[in-house]
């Protein structure tokens, strides 16, 4: 008993020292909670943004979000698990999701996605060893009518071929490399 | 950036202020906007619920349910507070129209957003986008910025004694979260099952309380029809299907794009004239009339009005307004079985005949279309979707087992050419058949 009270204490004061969200995440997710009538609509969105900053959703960031809104993580686990862009294991840097939904499907959409598998050299749902780079498939994203279309991170790419996938990655590379520069 | 088209037969009503910077309020207010909202003010709430009644405007999330009609049901009097929904989960493959209202026009959502407010008598409004649209949710949020800074949200807006509030949501990504019953229940911090109905939301909905909930389109629409007047709204449609619609032209075609037509527009001239025919001069095999959950349209069926009513006496329906075109050299079986993929992959997961219908419907599929198939899989891939259709908890089950069993009904001889252990007879080149599951 005294050596788990004693780890908990521990563990406690690791996250007092360390905090979960930045502090502009957190002045953020202050002001979400109070947007609303009932605190607990601030969840998901909540949720979404803490991934936005920390990469997924880790045990820390499950338990700060309950705290937060002052429920049981079991329940912002049963919340989390139902949406599909919300992930439980770090992505790349850039999240590369491909529609090969059916509008984009017939403009050339797995075209897309192959040569994204090829070029990155990952499997679907695959992370370059670098951690730049994730990869996935993802269902109709609505831009049907500039398909294929793709979307990195929240940024879209639409009206794709193949060819121009080389591209698009050079773009992201640089972005970082100009990222690291300027830290 | 998506591109915006244009043809000269579109009716730019709801487009109108299109690539004009009309995101911008002071841009927005020298086009005209914000005089709607201020008519209805002095107006009052009945009149503004008989102008939507008159104006033949129907529900643009996919049913097509009187905009008007359903204002109305919400009560007069009730002990909790009535809230306005903006549908903006718009998830429905094929559909992409609401992106470019919230692009282009996102004051257009706010003004008819608090007009419906006014019409029920709700004091806040819910404006719900997918998670996916985050750089359309920043649109929207400064937006609803700006109106508070200039008095048009908030207590006494526009100067009178009226309030209204506006919030903003992001979805995280989920297509059943577009069902009305699904969304309340997202946007109050829980899973995104649906509920059962009735009681109906105009009664108990969000929170419990009254509340009417919209597609961003019928939404965006509601302030021209007030600037315009119900009649002259009206009469750009057909009989009950009032005003233009924003048909979302994808897949085979020269110039895809989403096109602002009147009710009733003819679905074959919408592909061969508006959106320049089958590209690369194919042949036309099918048409999906309405989003991915519609029936499949032969060529020699697509001679008919886009409207509510003529789409579904043609055995399909206007659903959300995405036509996906499809030519000749396309796989049907394929087609079908990336439609089921979709479905299973969005069921929820709460009703078993979806939740199994669509699984195992995605393996039949699968199966038959790596070359696997049995000759019985073909009724049974029928028998499958039929015993889904109507049972299922929400309508997500007969999205998934209306659009399967048009493919299997009008494509069966294509089913057919696909059994024995033979490939694909119409793989497209490059694309690798995929592995059983
Ligand atoms: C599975 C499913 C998904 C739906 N997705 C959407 C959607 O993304 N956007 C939308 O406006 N309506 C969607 N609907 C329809 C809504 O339930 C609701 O009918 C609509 O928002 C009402 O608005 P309207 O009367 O203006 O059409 C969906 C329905 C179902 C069953
Ligand atoms: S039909 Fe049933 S399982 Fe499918 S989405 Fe609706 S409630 Fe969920
Ligand atoms: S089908 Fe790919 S964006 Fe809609």
């Amino acid at each position: 008993m005294g050596a788990r009270v004693d780890r908990m204490s521990v563990e406690q004061k690791k996250s007092e020292s360390m905090p979960v969200f930045s502090p502009e995440l957190a002045a953020r997710l202050d002001a979400l909670v109070l947007k609303y009538p009932v605190k607990r609509s601030a969840l998901v969105p909540m949720l979404l943004y803490a991934q936005d900053e920390v990469g997924y959703l880790s045990d820390a960031v499950l338990a700060e979000v309950a705290r937060r809104i002052g429920i049981s993580e079991l329940d912002v686990r049963s919340v989390a698990t139902y949406y599909s862009m919300l992930r439980f294991k770090p992505a790349g840097k850039f999240n590369v999701q491909v529609c090969t939904n059916i509008s984009c499907m017939l403009r050339g959409g797995y075209e897309v996605y192959e040569r994204f598998q090829e070029e990155l050299g990952v499997a679907p749902k695959g992370v370059t060893p670098d951690g730049l780079f994730s990869l996935e498939e993802v269902e109709c994203i609505g831009a049907c009518c500039w398909a294929p279309a793709i979307q990195v991170n929240y940024d879209f790419h639409d009206e794709l071929t193949a060819e121009s996938v080389p591209g698009i990655l050079d773009r992201y590379r640089n972005l970082a490399q100009n990222k690291e520069k300027n830290a | 950036m998506p591109r915006l088209v244009s043809h000269p037969d579109e009716v730019k009503i709801v487009t109108r202020r299109f690539g004009q910077g009309a995101a911008q309020i002071d841009r927005y207010l020298e086009l005209g906007g914000y005089e709607a909202v201020k008519k209805c003010l002095a107006q009052g709430p009945e009149w503004i619920v008989e102008e939507m009644k008159a104006s033949g405007l129907r529900g643009r999330g996919g049913a097509g349910f009187s905009t008007g009609m359903k204002w109305s049901f919400v009560p007069k009097q009730s002990a909790k507070p009535k809230y306005i929904i903006v549908n903006g989960d718009e998830s429905e493959p094929g559909t992409c129209k609401d992106h470019l209202i919230f692009l282009h026009d996102p004051h257009s959502v706010i003004e008819g957003t608090i007009i419906a407010g006014l019409a029920v008598g709700a004091k806040m409004g819910f404006i719900y986008l997918r998670g996916e649209y985050r750089y359309l949710l920043e649109k929207m949020e400064r937006a609803v910025a700006e109106a508070y800074e200039r008095g048009f949200l908030g207590k006494n807006i526009f100067g009178t004694e009226a309030e209204f509030q506006i919030v903003t949501q992001s979805g995280a990504g989920a297509y059943e979260v577009g069902e009305e019953s699904a969304l309340m229940e997202s946007l109050e911090g829980k899973r995104g099952v649906p509920r059962i109905k009735p009681p109906f939301p105009a009664v108990v909905g969000l929170y419990g309380g009254p509340t009417v909930i919209n597609n961003a389109e019928t939404i965006a629409t509601v302030p021209h029809v007030i600037a315009m007047g119900a009649a002259a709204y009206a009469a750009v449609g057909t009989p009950r299907n009032g005003g233009t619609r924003l048909f979302g032209i994808s897949g085979h075609v020269e110039r895809p794009g989403v096109y602002e037509l009147p009710m009733g527009y003819n679905l074959k001239k919408m592909i061969y004239e508006v959106a320049g025919g089958v590209r690369g001069g194919r042949g036309l095999k099918a048409v999906v009339p309405g989003g991915s959950s519609t029936p499949v349209l032969l060529p020699e069926e697509i001679d008919i009005g886009m409207d509510f009513d003529q789409v579904g006496k043609a055995g399909s329906m206007l659903g959300s307004g995405g036509v996906v075109v499809i030519d000749d050299q396309t796989c049907i079986v394929e087609f079908a079985m990336r439609t089921i993929s979709f479905y299973a992959h969005e069921s929820c997961g709460w009703c078993i005949p979806c939740r199994e219908g669509t699984d195992w419907l995605k393996k039949t599929l699968t199966r038959f279309h790596a070359g696997f198939g049995q000759p019985s899989d073909i009724d049974n891939i029928r028998y499958l979707a039929e015993n889904m259709l109507g049972r299922t908890f929400c309508p997500l089950g007969d999205a998934a087992a209306m659009p399967t069993l048009g493919f299997v009904k009008k494509f069966r001889q294509e089913f057919e050419d696909h059994l024995h252990g033979k490939p694909c007879p119409y793989a497209r080149a490059g694309v690798p058949q995929l592995t059983v599951v």
